[in-house]
């Protein structure tokens, strides 16, 4: 019954992309209302699979001279992200809500672009996966290209191009994992019962870790993030950093440690410390997170803060996934679900609610705006999800990256202390943002009283979209055994060795 | 030698050769004799349909064909090979020689309709002699009779001096590609003694044949030939000339059949290379075997492979490097098919070890079927893109990429034609070319595990994905940046249904690819 979540949404797609143009509220309805459908089926999904393994879907020969399969199931992590993806998907579309240009191809490509997701994470056949995965970029690009805003085909050309290299490096290692398995299969079951040899995973690993790593915003492959969010329209941006980022993290979890485990074994040698793939990983995941939020504090766009916030938060998601332990992994996949809420309202405060009111991202600018006085909605909407993104307990982000921390500690505490710096500075650029933005003391010249206009009042998506959003994160963080009780048994699974 | 039964075998297996001639023939009759007053537009359908039926009817004939091929004497010397790959390979240039005839209904570069369908035939009918050859005369044959039809289509276009220039170079590069070509077999022939492949492949397996000096010039004279046909790179200079110059019909044959069948002669010509192979590859590594090189007592397989894995590699580079800084889609689709040239020349050496291995080892032999799937998906685009180039270029005047502005709003099915296309020549599931290029990368690695094949498949998909920068530009053109000019862009019925149609296919092909696959395995079992 998941799987409708993908038919629904390409369904969705392709009628939008026939609708006839000139009536975009046509197409605004349609677009919530499959959105909601695929909600409501991660939701049913979600709930039918509570104390359950790993529930097969469907599973149809596809090529069946190379044991290529159209399989799709759901073990507790896919059912946590495909949860997220419904959610994030209903608020890309309230928050798009005020798209006049080309709104059926704009839809279109976004319910394209959520079906590409769906799948991603519901496919359990390698083969599968990939092409969902690829599916991914196409919308991607034209989303940016077309609708986006700063530097927007510079952009959407860098973001399609780091995209494609990252799934070239994936589809290398694809290609080698099913041939030295035998070629007879792509489930990924099948080949992580494989048995590849140890040297294979040892070269295999990194190849395929980095690959599906870039989209996750690793640093230093992470560039293509900030100017991407940036330049994207808001219901895009909230996609990109709330669930596309996630597929990255969740192909390295799901092919790359599933299916090579041993190519984070210890390599017999260490050179500065780091004596395994899984120490390099670890490292540049730490370093992903204090620079990120480093060179967030130094931002002067709203925005640019925002999306280098993201590279910061998905660098716990890496280290989360490099500690190999019960805890630390768990926190990674909580820490996935809860950036991508937190990271999709940001986006809509800072895209949706002051960009398309104020034109500015500029926080020199917008410091002489008084929006706290002019637009307290989005002051409010900024302080809760302000709170979620530094970790305060009370929301999902502290569960997330607690658990992270006390992972990473069994492994190695200065891993730890790193990340912990991370936090702090997490919290210097958000209360810099929050103050630049809505809370500054700076008067308005002259001029700028004359000008005052009135700021366009709040709409009813925007209100919609914002309660779900941090009522989300904030039911997470104050009962987070809704998603602890899904998590921790698939985690337990696949560490267990093997993908059930 | 008993004659009568000779000819009756010979007019049985080439059946669908004659088909193709009668028709070429029946469409000069009626035009020259029947049609001298009707108007062009009715002159040009009455052609093409013509044209259709004949490749219909030579289609159907495929089936009549006699199995075992043509002998002489029924013995193991073939002259005409049928069934097997050869079928696949024809059944594919019929079907794509149909629809570039379909493609020239609307267009109005010549008044010489009957001429230009006949030639198109003819050309057909050399290829499908190519795609079945297994003597080396017989390849000659087909391979000049295909050429000189194409040269002929390429300066179709009276009035522009583009397309005059284009087959000028076209004709020189071919003529000069023909002769090493001919000076290759000749020395193959002098050094065993037959113009059959399989004779020859046998002859050389005797040990002194094969490190013979004159084996190494043969097998480069014989690839510069070849690959002259294919575009490889080195000789790949005549492709954006011609492709830019010829008339869009007549360039969406040339991209597509001649590739059909000279790839299927590359792999008739692996195939029976695999004698070669049984003595030098019991027990030793593919990589091992490469590596000693191609002076260390090693024969035509060794040497062959190294150059056209080579050849491949150039290809792919330069191919890829060359279309990014291309601002016309002709030149820019030229680029991109000596890249694809060169992601298929990596199937042609695995197939010949698949071959081989195969009597010596259990494997697969994936190569062939994922080649021939890769080409013929490769001439379906190619014939849409061309076909999609062709109407812009009759609307706008020129095929740069600014032509392509705002092409979603002057004509919404024709973009998403071009979209599904291109994104298909990229490689971007689901679609048809993604499968053919994981299929023929799949197969290239699953005969050894050694570096080689390693490295040759990461460099091709690291190339691949550069080669979606330049595809992006030319859709970017068409969805993204802002048209100058917004009249509607009409293009005629028959056109737009066929672009449609291979569209559709391309992703038919691409969400369920056993059924071509599966056709083609059937008829090349992997044993």
């Amino acid at each position: 019954m998941l799987a409708f979540a993908i038919y629904l949404s390409f369904a969705g797609a392709l009628v939008m992309a026939l609708l006839p143009k000139g009536r975009p509220a046509l197409a605004r309805w349609l677009a919530l209302a499959v959105a909601v459908a695929g909600l409501a089926v991660a939701v049913a999904g979600f709930i039918a699979g509570m104390g359950q393994g790993r529930i097969v879907l469907v599973d149809v020969p596809w090529v069946p001279s190379m044991g290529i399969h159209f399989l799709l199931a759901a073990d507790g992590i896919s059912r946590v992200l495909v949860l997220l993806t419904g959610l994030a998907a209903v608020a890309g579309v309230l928050f798009s809500w005020n798209i006049e240009l080309r709104t059926n191809e704009f839809f279109a490509f976004f319910l394209a672009l959520i079906g590409g997701v769906y799948g991603v994470f519901l496919s359990f056949d390698l083969f599968l996966l990939f092409v969902f995965y690829e599916i991914a970029i196409v919308p991607k690009y034209f989303l940016i290209a077309i609708w986006g805003s700063t530097r927007r085909e510079y952009a959407a050309m860098k973001l399609a191009i780091y995209s494609f290299a990252g799934s070239a490096m994936v589809l290398i290692g694809l290609l080698a994992a099913y041939t030295t398995a035998g070629s007879q299969s792509t489930g990924l079951v099948e080949l992580a019962r494989a048995g590849l040899p140890v040297s294979f995973q040892m070269w295999c690993f990194p190849l395929v870790f980095t690959g599906f790593a870039i989209l996750a915003g690793m640093w230093p492959f992470h560039t293509w993030a900030p100017t991407g969010h940036v330049a994207a329209p808001t219901g895009a941006s909230m996609l990109l950093a709330g669930v596309v980022m996630k597929l990255g993290a969740y192909g390295c979890l799901r092919v790359g440690i599933a299916l090579f485990p041993h190519g984070l074994d210890p390599w017999g040698f260490s050179f500065a410390g780091i004596g395994s793939w899984r120490d390099v990983f670890a490292v540049l995941a730490v370093i992903g997170i204090v620079y990120g939020a480093l060179v967030a504090l130094a931002q002067t766009d709203f925005k640019f803060v925002i999306g280098y916030s993201s590279v910061s938060h998905m660098g716990f998601v890496l280290l989360g996934l490099m500690t190999l332990n019960q805890i630390g992994m768990t926190g990674a996949v909580l820490q996935m679900f809860s950036h991508g809420i937190i990271a999709g309202l940001l986006f809509a405060i800072a895209g949706r609610i002051v960009y398309d009111r104020t034109h500015t991202r500029q926080l020199a600018e917008l410091e002489k705006m008084h929006l706290s006085r002019r637009l307290p909605f989005a002051a409010w909407a900024f302080v809760i999800a302000g709170l979620a993104s530094i970790g305060m307990p009370g929301f999902s982000g502290f569960w997330a990256e607690m658990q992270v921390l006390v992972g990473a500690w069994m492994v190695n505490p200065w891993w730890t202390v790193a990340a912990g710096v991370g936090i702090v500075v997490g919290v210097a650029y958000i209360w810099r943002a929050l103050q630049k933005v809505f809370f500054s003391d700076l008067l308005p010249s002259a001029r700028e009283l004359e000008q005052g206009h009135e700021l366009a009042a709040i709409t009813w998506p925007e209100v919609t979209g914002v309660v779900l959003l941090a009522g989300a994160s904030l039911a997470v963080g104050l009962w987070p055994r809704i998603l602890l009780d899904t998590i921790e048994p698939a985690v337990r699974t696949l560490l267990a060795g093997g993908v059930q | 030698m008993n004659y009568p039964e000779f000819y009756s075998a010979l007019f049985r297996v080439t059946l669908p050769e004659t088909a193709l001639e009668l028709a070429a023939l029946l469409v000069l009759i009626v035009d020259l004799g029947f049609l001298r007053k009707a108007a062009l537009k009715v002159r040009v359908t009455v052609a093409a349909l013509l044209g259709v039926a004949g490749c219909g009817a030579a289609l159907w004939t495929l089936q009549l064909q006699a199995q075992g091929g043509l002998s002489f004497n029924g013995t193991g010397e073939i002259l005409l090979a049928s069934g097997g790959s050869a079928q696949v390979a024809q059944s594919g240039i019929l079907i794509l020689t149909a629809l570039t005839l379909l493609l020239l209904i609307d267009s109005v570069f010549t008044k010489h309709v009957g001429e230009y369908v006949a030639v198109v035939l003819m050309a057909a009918t050399g290829g499908l002699l190519i795609a079945a050859a297994q003597d080396l005369l017989v390849i000659f044959i087909g391979l000049e009779l295909l050429s000189l039809g194409l040269y002929i289509l390429t300066a179709f276009a009276k009035s522009s001096a583009k397309s005059a220039e284009a087959a000028m170079k076209y004709y020189l590069f071919g003529g000069m590609a023909a002769a090493f070509l001919l000076f290759g077999f000749s020395y193959l022939y002098g050094i065993t003694g037959s113009t059959n492949l399989n004779q020859i492949f046998a002859a050389l397996a005797v040990s002194e044949n094969v490190s013979h000096p004159l084996l190494i010039v043969a097998v480069v004279l014989i690839f510069a030939g070849l690959g002259f046909k294919v575009a490889a790179v080195p000789f790949h200079l005549w492709a954006p000339d011609t492709y830019e110059g010829a008339p869009a019909p007549a360039a969406a044959f040339i991209a597509s059949v001649s590739k059909v069948a000279s790839f299927a002669l590359l792999l008739s010509i692996g195939f029976a290379s695999s004698h070669i192979f049984i003595p030098q590859l019991a027990g030793a590594a593919w990589s091992a075997q490469l590596n000693a090189g191609i002076g260390a007592g090693s024969g035509f397989g060794i040497s062959w492979d190294v150059i056209v894995f080579v050849a491949a590699l150039l290809s792919m580079v330069v191919g890829n490097l060359a279309a990014l800084a291309q601002v016309s889609v002709r030149r820019l689709l030229a680029y991109s098919a000596i890249a694809h040239a060169g992601y298929l020349l990596l199937g042609i050496p695995t197939n010949n070890y698949e071959v081989a291995l195969r009597l010596s080892f259990t494997s697969s032999g994936r190569a062939t079927g994922a080649v021939l799937f890769y080409v013929l998906t490769y001439g379906l685009t190619t014939i849409g893109a061309f076909g999609v180039v062709g109407v812009v270029e009759r609307a706008t005047g020129s095929d740069r990429l600014d032509s392509f502005l705002g092409l979603h709003k002057r004509n919404p099915v024709l973009a998403a034609v071009l979209l599904v296309l291109f994104l298909s020549l990229a490689g971007i599931p689901p679609l048809a070319g993604f499968w053919a290029k994981f299929n023929l990368f799949a197969a290239v690695l699953g005969v050894s595990a050694g570096p080689v094949p390693f490295i040759l498949v990461a460099l091709a998909v690291a190339f691949s994905a550069v080669s979606l920068y330049y595809y992006l530009q030319v859709l970017k053109r068409a969805y993204v940046m802002p048209a100058i000019d917004e009249t509607p862009i009409k293009a005629h019925p028959v056109t737009l249904t066929v672009l449609v149609l291979i569209a559709a296919t391309v992703v038919l092909l691409g969400c369920f690819p056993a059924l071509l696959q599966g056709w083609i395995e059937g008829l090349c079992p992997i044993s």
